[in-house]
């Protein structure tokens, strides 16, 4: 009574079922409230404040100097026909299309090796992992040298074995490899995560196939890959995202933007490449902005495209089992 | 026992071949093709420390050398000497500090609040918060540096805005990150409830529960947001590419790359001063190789 009395003056008394919390409630909010305050604050800030600012200042001609000039949708028919947006799109639209399910085969790959009972399997586990989590531009530094068809030891390899030896940073056809292969040290990560998704199938589900005789590719296609399908969405869309946002080891590639073009022919002009040339070497500010608000859209596309697809083949049922 | 005597020789002899097949594929194909997977991945870091190791003639010999002629242990000397490594590396770890105090303090926070408090609406804010792990950050890029470029600095690191101060760096660390925060929070949701529930009839506010009764448990949790956010800052490229516009200012990943903007790139400096940056990560590995293996498989069991 006490709590309604308080309340009579507002006009949430009128809609008691939603508004009229508790006490312990009301203060369990408050404190709720306050502890998520900081990501509160940071996501207003830094997350939808810009994102709207960035829809704003893509209607704008604007350098970043002087003030913004509204221009409406130019600069969206500009990029339509600008034939270097259409190349950001496409290395990176390439780039992703092999580097996602070449991450999965590597990741699946690295968590079935690591699941065998080999005694020094940790020593292994830890070899896989810990090229994730070194600094990607000091790995870009070292493919430049490392892919070198000179003195690289990769072409040295390929050629001792009598194999044709690519020009991986000048010739355009093999640029693009060059940043898969760069990602792929980075498969440690998800060959844990997959490990996990491994050792959580029950072992009777493998006992009893053998039992009606399945062999290793059958027990592997009928049942791990399934089980598994949960874990492997999570890293296409994952994978998705970051391969929209490839950036570092393009631009290291490149030489960091002092040779003039973004690689051979432009084939490392990757997306984001492409958004920091524009906002930050050319000073398009509103053109970079709605290049911004693209990748924005097509990202939320792509990742409800995804899961739409993800319906016909992820399996759900092993988490009530 | 004497059955067994007689009957463990027959077992053991009888059946060899598949014995033999039993340890091929139970043992060595399985190390075949795990020593094969790791030869493959230490290969570029076997190159960087060995061209870090070749005088620059031999460096850019063709054929390579696979091991060096000559150990030039000076290149790491000359490394260091070629750019101001000193004031890079001092410049890298303020920023990974900075960045790591904020991680840590507020995931810390924000965790609890989504996870030891019950509030209505908690679980769907969650969910926001967690769905923003799959936006690619780069799409605010553009309008954040000129947001960035409006607020004042105070005359922190003599800026007049935060452009070209570390503030764009390390402030947006003390608001959380989505990654960090699930991982919290699913360690948080572990501790028992009795505990806080204790704590409360004790008379404890949220405030000193949250301190000195959740915050103890959770040590390791820390421990792991913390190595993972060290790195993380450590490992970073674009924001300092950005953000930072003075030599004094960049940290050892901009650094880097002075490496190869002069005309003739000398490489095996390059491998060197890029072996000595990857050098801290693999100590840190080595010695908390457990609490990174923790924070992958907490946070990756469930998307």
């Amino acid at each position: 009574m006490a709590v309604a009395a308080r309340t009579t003056n507002t006009a949430q008394t009128a809609r008691p079922s939603r508004f009229n919390l508790g006490k312990i409630e009301r203060r369990n909010l408050s404190w709720g409230l306050f502890f998520i305050s900081p990501w509160l604050i940071g996501f207003l800030v830094f997350g939808i404040l810009p994102i709207v600012y960035t829809f704003y200042l893509s209607l704008t001609r604007y350098s970043g100097l002087r003030d913004a000039v509204f221009i409406g949708i130019n600069n969206y028919t500009r990029l339509a026909a600008d034939p270097l947006f259409w190349k950001a799109a496409t290395v990176t639209l390439n780039y992703t299309v092999l580097a996602v399910p070449i991450g999965v085969v590597v990741a699946m790959l690295l968590a079935i090796a690591m699941n065998q009972k080999v005694r020094e399997v940790t020593i292994y586990r830890a070899i896989f992992y810990l090229p994730s989590i070194l600094p990607v531009f000091a790995i870009s530094f070292v493919f430049v040298v490392f892919l070198n068809p000179g003195y690289g030891l990769v072409n040295w390899f390929l050629s001792s074995l009598g194999l044709p030896s690519p020009n991986w940073l000048g010739d355009p056809h093999y640029t693009i490899m060059a940043l898969v292969l760069i990602a792929q040290l980075g498969a440690g990560q998800w060959a844990l995560v997959f490990l996990a998704g491994l050792r959580g199938i029950p072992t009777e589900l493998y006992e009893s196939a053998e039992i009606d005789g399945a062999g290793a590719v059958r027990k592997f296609i009928s049942i791990t890959l399934p089980l598994m399908t949960p874990v492997i969405l999570y890293d296409i869309i994952i994978g998705l995202s970051f391969g929209l946002q490839v950036f570092t080891s393009a631009y290291i590639l490149t030489g960091g933007g002092t040779r003039g073009a973004a690689g051979p022919d432009n084939s490392l002009l990757t997306y984001v490449y492409f958004i920091y040339q524009q906002a930050f070497q050319f000073g398009q500010m509103g053109y970079a902005a709605a290049l911004s608000v693209v990748l924005f859209v097509v990202s939320l596309l792509l990742a409800g495209a995804v899961f739409r697809w993800a319906r016909g083949w992820v399996f759900y049922g092993a988490e009530e089992a | 026992m004497a059955t067994t005597e007689v009957a463990r020789p027959i077992a053991r002899t009888a059946p060899t071949g598949r014995r033999y097949r039993r340890a091929l594929t139970h043992s060595i194909l399985p190390r075949f093709v795990l020593i094969l997977f790791c030869l493959i991945f230490i290969a570029p870091f076997y190159w960087m420390v060995v061209s870090s190791l070749k005088s620059v003639q031999e460096a850019s010999a063709f054929p390579p050398t696979l091991i060096p002629q000559a150990w030039r242990w000076q290149n790491f000397i000359d490394a260091i000497n070629y750019i101001p490594f000193g004031l890079y590396a001092i410049n890298s770890l303020v920023i990974t500090v900075g960045a790591t105090i904020g991680a840590v303090l507020s995931n810390t926070l924000i965790a609890y609040g989504f996870s030891r408090i019950q509030w209505p609406g908690r679980n769907k804010v969650f969910y926001i918060c967690v769905a923003t792990i799959f936006l690619p950050y780069p799409v605010v890029l553009v309008a954040l540096f000129d947001i960035f470029s409006k607020l004042p600095s105070f005359g922190i690191q003599g800026g007049h805005s935060w452009i070209n101060t570390f503030l764009p760096l390390i402030v947006p660390a003390f608001f959380g990150n989505p990654f960090y925060i699930f991982l919290m929070r699913q360690f948080m949701m572990g501790i028992p409830k009795e505990l806080s529930d204790a704590a409360r009839v004790d008379g404890a506010s949220e405030l000193q529960t949250f301190w000195h009764v959740i915050l103890p448990l959770t040590r390791p949790a820390v421990t792991v947001i913390g190595i993972l956010a060290a790195v993380a800052a450590w490992n970073e490229f674009l924001l300092p590419l950005l953000y930072l516009q003075e030599n004094d200012k960049y940290p050892l990943a901009i650094g880097l790359a002075f490496f190869t903007s002069e005309h003739d790139v000398a490489y095996n400096l390059l491998m060197a001063a890029s072996t000595l940056i990857v050098l801290p990560v693999v100590v840190v590995f080595i010695l908390a190789q457990r609490y990174f293996i923790e924070g992958i498989t907490v946070g990756g069991v469930k998307g």
